[in-house]
């Protein structure tokens, strides 16, 4: 064996995305604001509460981007951290009897501790070996929550029935409703915390870590804290987005938390575009009604549709949403110079 | 609490509607769903996802209605099934039956499939007041018309099934040691919960081992070694139909001849025992409600012979030793009996009730002497079931039908 | 002490499987660099085909070199048609067409022949193996034919000019194209010859835990396990890493007292992990240089 064939030049597993190109541009911004906010008013209840898991599954496949998109680290393992989430914030409002709006930080600063002690030891693992130890902790985590050892909190296999939180101080509108706009304001929060996180030092940090780690860490940057950092930060909006998914569905079970949702999390972030963060809501779009079209073509193939639909957009769109959004730019500038 | 309060109205409403509507077959009463010319089902199935297997059940009752609706209807009426895929995932479910509910405006959902998924949406059908009816899941907690007057299930119960044969041994072998082999879900946890509660204070010098198995394990020899390790002289086998099959065939390969009782959901002759192979299965005890399509004992049995011209007919090409095909037939009869009951009271509080007044029905597909029964305090259709012991190629039943309701905690 | 040898008899003889399917993968990851999802449909698949041509009358042997051979073709096509329009994207996009090929193959294999298990053959027997009840005329046949693919693999990519064209492609693809190699095809043929590997683990595989579409779901996860266990760069790697998990994952369940049975797997896979964090290229793989 030759010396040449033992160097492998790792090609980069995530390309690099200028940070100016991670969101959108303000008039855009408020277009889809403006969207949000007033489409729950015309439609009915069961499209609001899409709407809502809409908004959900955006803040962890957001979650997700900040990762891989953000500091290059590859996890199959969200839905661990969403049902570490979705079971924090259930146990603390059918048990300890807690106001659910209460249980969401909490569960967002058990999931950042969780990430963060995780990612220290995946510190030293990249590439497939990163993305096996994360596929464990998502096959391992249904396992877990049925523990016999833990079935006095979390109800065994047969998981704990969340209830639905009215809209307070009387407002005159739907369980619903109240909690769509609810999600709304943390989704909105969070997204404007990401974006500001990745324009600051840290992010810029993460950054440099994506496109090089060597390089990066010849420049100061401490890679083991800005790598388990990322991790940490990941799970905890994962958390959230776990916790509000519990009180959405009203139910928790391992069942919801297989490694087919982490596998579905991953799908949105590609199909929204890698390191995109507008994306992430394209990409949650994408998981959520895409099974419902091909169900709709064939019941007895709906597995297959799905997967043809799915080779379509990434051929015709390898780099997500994110290659639309740059083409419709494009155009637009185009259209305003002429 | 204040769903709890709206349950207990429910309950009461539903209570005083029996006592007054002997006159409900006089005039026309429509809720949503319900038309002159239509009855609108809503049904959700994981046809993709882990559980696709069972696919096959919606498929079946697809088929079912359109026959029904070929002959004429049900008093006049078409069924209109609308089946969605939930993935057998929570999540999934709850947005699928919304949908069916507040998009599609169904009378009512019928035969859901999956513990899980059935748990989710409880409590949204019957806050809504909308019939959840004959669930596709065999847990104990379907039977529950006071806190859930909405809800019913359909099937004999895991829990009174497994104390069935917690009784038979019992009577039968009183100084046995059992080992149980279990699927660690709701499914093998019930099971194992019916033994212990069956065997009583008997349940912990009886059962020397338990044993639970992961669905995503792809072989269980090793917790097969590890149990014949313990010598037991009785293995329960708790398991889905491969497992089930994989657990009769190792067994028979270690030379191990312990007495075998096998769940109910996994007795197909035609994809658990000839897949595990017959000599290896000769003397396993179960126990059925329903008769097996791939057993010749019912070549000429007239019930199974409408089975059999309607999977030709309807579903040409369909694999008939599925034992989804006899469940999805028999399930999809006891709806179109009860909407025939229901006769132009199509409400859903008309509905739920003539589901809870079955007397003595018979589909076409349960064993002989099998019959389903409901009142207003009994939620449970089907509680018979019938000991057998296979033989040669076939099942062969013994002693008498059974009775094992378990009241739901 | 009898349990312990039965549970690493048990053991080796499902590590078998695992050690089947590692192979493949290792396959696959020479070729492509990454590791393919759709891998176990795939095989699933292939043994479909073989299951059908039996009952369609071929004798074993006639369809089991049918199906490699149909397999092998398979996996160009595959390449060709739906990955090597995809070379230049991103490779988290790959791993999104690997989960769709998954999707299409499990759905498609599902409507054609359903998801009842059935039986499937085995050319060795099921009888006991040198006295042994632990382990089966079949599993010492499948471990024979696991060894004997490891062999001629060795061969192939040692002393072959495809062969050694396939790994200078793979490792360097620049260098490989300045000397006149056609890195394209040999991605191609490396799937061709992963489907073909992989074939022949679903037909071991099978008559254990019985044909359906989902048979190769639980397998994959194990034979990834094993062939990272072993380092993916290694074939021989992949086979002691296959068997390994095996044997570790049964002792696991037998010894770890209170939570060793229901976290079986979570407890082997984070042994693993722990291995991997030592030794980050696996037991027996090259380790990784990188270069700025």
């Amino acid at each position: 064996m030759s010396a040449a064939e033992e160097v492998v030049t790792e090609g980069q597993a995530v390309e690099a995305v200028p940070k100016r190109a991670m969101t959108l541009g303000y008039g855009t911004s408020l277009v889809v604001l403006v969207a949000l906010i007033i489409t729950p008013l015309l439609v009915k209840n069961f499209i609001i509460f899409q709407m809502t898991m809409l908004l959900i599954y955006g803040l962890a496949v957001l979650a997700l981007n900040i990762l891989t998109g953000g500091s290059g680290q590859f996890s199959l393992g969200q839905s661990a951290f969403y049902a570490v989430g979705a079971y924090t914030s259930a146990i603390l409002m059918e048990h300890a009897n807690m106001n659910y709006a209460l249980t969401l930080p909490i569960a967002g600063i058990i999931c950042f501790g969780f990430g963060y002690l995780f990612g220290k030891p995946a510190l030293r693992l990249s590439g497939v070996y990163l993305a096996l130890a994360t596929f464990a902790l998502a096959t391992a985590m249904p396992q877990l929550l049925k523990l016999g050892f833990f079935e006095h909190w979390t109800g065994g296999v047969q998981g704990l029935v969340v209830t639905k939180p009215d809209a307070p101080f009387g407002l005159p509108m739907s369980q619903d409703m109240w909690l769509y706009y609810f999600t709304l304001v943390i989704t909105i929060g969070i997204y404007l915390a990401s974006v500001n996180l990745l324009r600051s030092r840290s992010g810029r940090a993460f950054m440099a870590i994506r496109d090089n780690e060597i390089a990066a860490s010849a420049m100061g940057v401490d890679v083991a804290l800005y790598k388990t950092l990322a991790f940490g930060v990941s799970a905890g909006i994962t958390g959230v987005a776990g916790g509000l998914g519990a009180i959405a569905v009203q139910f928790v079970a391992p069942d919801g938390y297989t490694i087919t949702l982490a596998i579905s999390l991953f799908l949105g972030m590609v199909v929204g575009g890698v390191g995109w963060l507008p994306g992430s809501i394209v990409g949650s779009a994408f998981i959520i009604f895409v099974p419902n079209i091909a169900e709709g073509i064939s019941k007895g193939l709906s597995g297959a549709v799905f997967g043809v639909l799915l080779f379509l957009v990434i051929f015709l769109v390898p780099h997500g949403a994110r290659q639309v959004a740059i083409v419709a730019t494009q155009l637009f500038g185009k259209l305003k110079k002429n | 609490m204040l769903s709890t309060l709206r349950i207990a109205a429910a309950a009461a409403a539903v209570t005083a509607f029996a006592a007054t509507s002997t006159t409900a077959f006089a005039q026309k009463k429509y809720d949503t769903g319900a038309t002159d010319t239509e009855i609108k089902v809503g049904n959700i199935m994981p046809y993709s996802g882990p559980a696709s297997a069972y696919g096959v059940i919606g498929k079946t009752e697809e088929a079912y209605f359109k026959m029904i609706n070929d002959q004429g209807g049900i008093n006049g009426r078409k069924v209109n099934f609308v089946s969605y895929d939930d993935a057998y995932s929570p999540p999934k479910a709850v947005e699928q039956v919304r949908k069916l509910v507040e998009s599609d405006e169904v009378l009512f959902v019928f035969n859901p499939l999956g513990t899980p998924s059935n748990t989710a949406i409880q409590k949204y059908l019957n806050a809504k007041k909308i019939p959840q009816l004959f669930v596709a899941t065999g847990a104990t907690k379907w039977n529950d018309p006071k806190n859930f007057p909405w809800t019913m299930g359909w099937q004999p119960s895991y829990q009174s099934e497994a104390q069935i044969y917690a009784k038979w041994l019992m009577k039968e072998k009183p100084d046995a040691k059992v080992a149980v082999l279990y699927q660690n879900d709701d499914f093998g946890k019930d099971y194992l919960k019916g033994t212990k509660d069956g065997l009583g204070a008997k349940a912990a010098s009886t059962i020397i081992m338990e044993e639970s198995y992961e669905v995503s394990e792809p072989s269980i020899d090793g917790h097969i070694v590890k149990i014949k390790a313990a010598n037991p002289d009785v293995l329960l086998i708790y398991a889905t139909p491969k497992f089930a099959a994989q657990t009769i065939k190792k067994t028979a390969e270690l030379g191990w001849k312990p007495l075998q009782i096998l769940t109910n959901v996994s007795i197909s002759v035609g994809s658990v025992m000839r897949p595990a192979g017959f000599e290896n299965a000769q003397g396993v005890l179960s126990a059925a409600y329903a008769k097996d399509s791939s057993d010749p004992q019912w070549a000429n049995d007239p019930g199974m012979k409408k089975w059999n011209e309607f999977v030709d007919k309807y579903m040409p090409g369909a694999d008939k030793t599925d034992t989804s095909i006899v469940y999805g037939y028999g399930a999809a009869q006891t709806l179109a009996k009860v909407l025939q009951m229901s006769g132009d009271d199509l409400t859903r509080a008309n509905v739920m009730k003539q589901a809870a007044s079955l007397k003595d029905f018979a589909p076409d597909t349960v064993l002989p002497g099998v019959k389903l029964n409901t009142s207003a305090t009994d939620f449970a259709p089907l509680a018979q079931l019938q000991m057998q012991r296979f033989k040669g190629e076939k099942w062969e039943l013994f002693g008498d039908i059974i009775s094992g309701d378990v009241a739901s905690e | 002490m009898e349990l312990f040898v039965n549970q690493v008899l048990a053991g080796v003889a499902t590590g078998a499987i695992y050690a089947c399917m590692a192979l493949a993968v290792v396959m696959i990851y020479q070729a492509i660099d990454h590791l393919n999802f759709a891998q176990g449909e795939m095989a699933m698949f292939s043994t479909f085909i073989s299951w059908q041509l039996m009952q369609w009358g071929v004798p074993y042997w006639g369809s089991f070199v049918l199906t490699v051979g149909f397999s092998f073709v398979a996996g160009i096509a595959i390449e060709r048609l739906l990955f090597k329009p995809l070379a230049k994207a991103p490779i988290l996009t790959n791993v999104a067409g690997f989960i769709a090929l998954y999707a299409i193959i499990n759905s498609v294999a599902g409507l054609i022949w359903d998801f009842t298990i059935k039986q499937y053959p085995t050319p060795f027997g099921s009888s006991p193996f040198l006295g042994s009840q632990l382990i089966s005329t079949h599993q010492a046949g499948m471990i024979g034919l696991t060894i004997l693919m490891l062999v001629l693999l060795f061969f192939f990519f040692r002393f072959t000019r495809v062969g050694l064209a396939m790994r200078a492609a793979a490792s360097l693809p620049e260098s490989a194209r300045l000397v006149g190699i056609n890195t394209s095809w040999m991605i191609a043929l490396g799937w061709g010859m992963a489907a073909a590997i992989g074939s022949v683990a679903g037909m071991m595989i099978a008559p254990v835990v019985f044909l359906e579409p989902n048979m190769m779901l639980g397998v994959l996860i194990y034979g990834f396990a094993a062939a990272v266990l072993g380092g993916l760069t290694s074939p021989f790697g992949a086979v002691v890493g296959g068997f390994l998990v095996g044997v570790f994952e049964n002792l696991v369940g037998t010894y770890i007292p209170g939570v060793g049975n229901e976290l079986k797997l979570p407890i082997a896979l984070a042994l693993i992990i722990t291995v991997l964090v030592v030794k980050p290229a696996g037991l027996f793989g090259r380790p990784i240089i990188k270069r700025v």
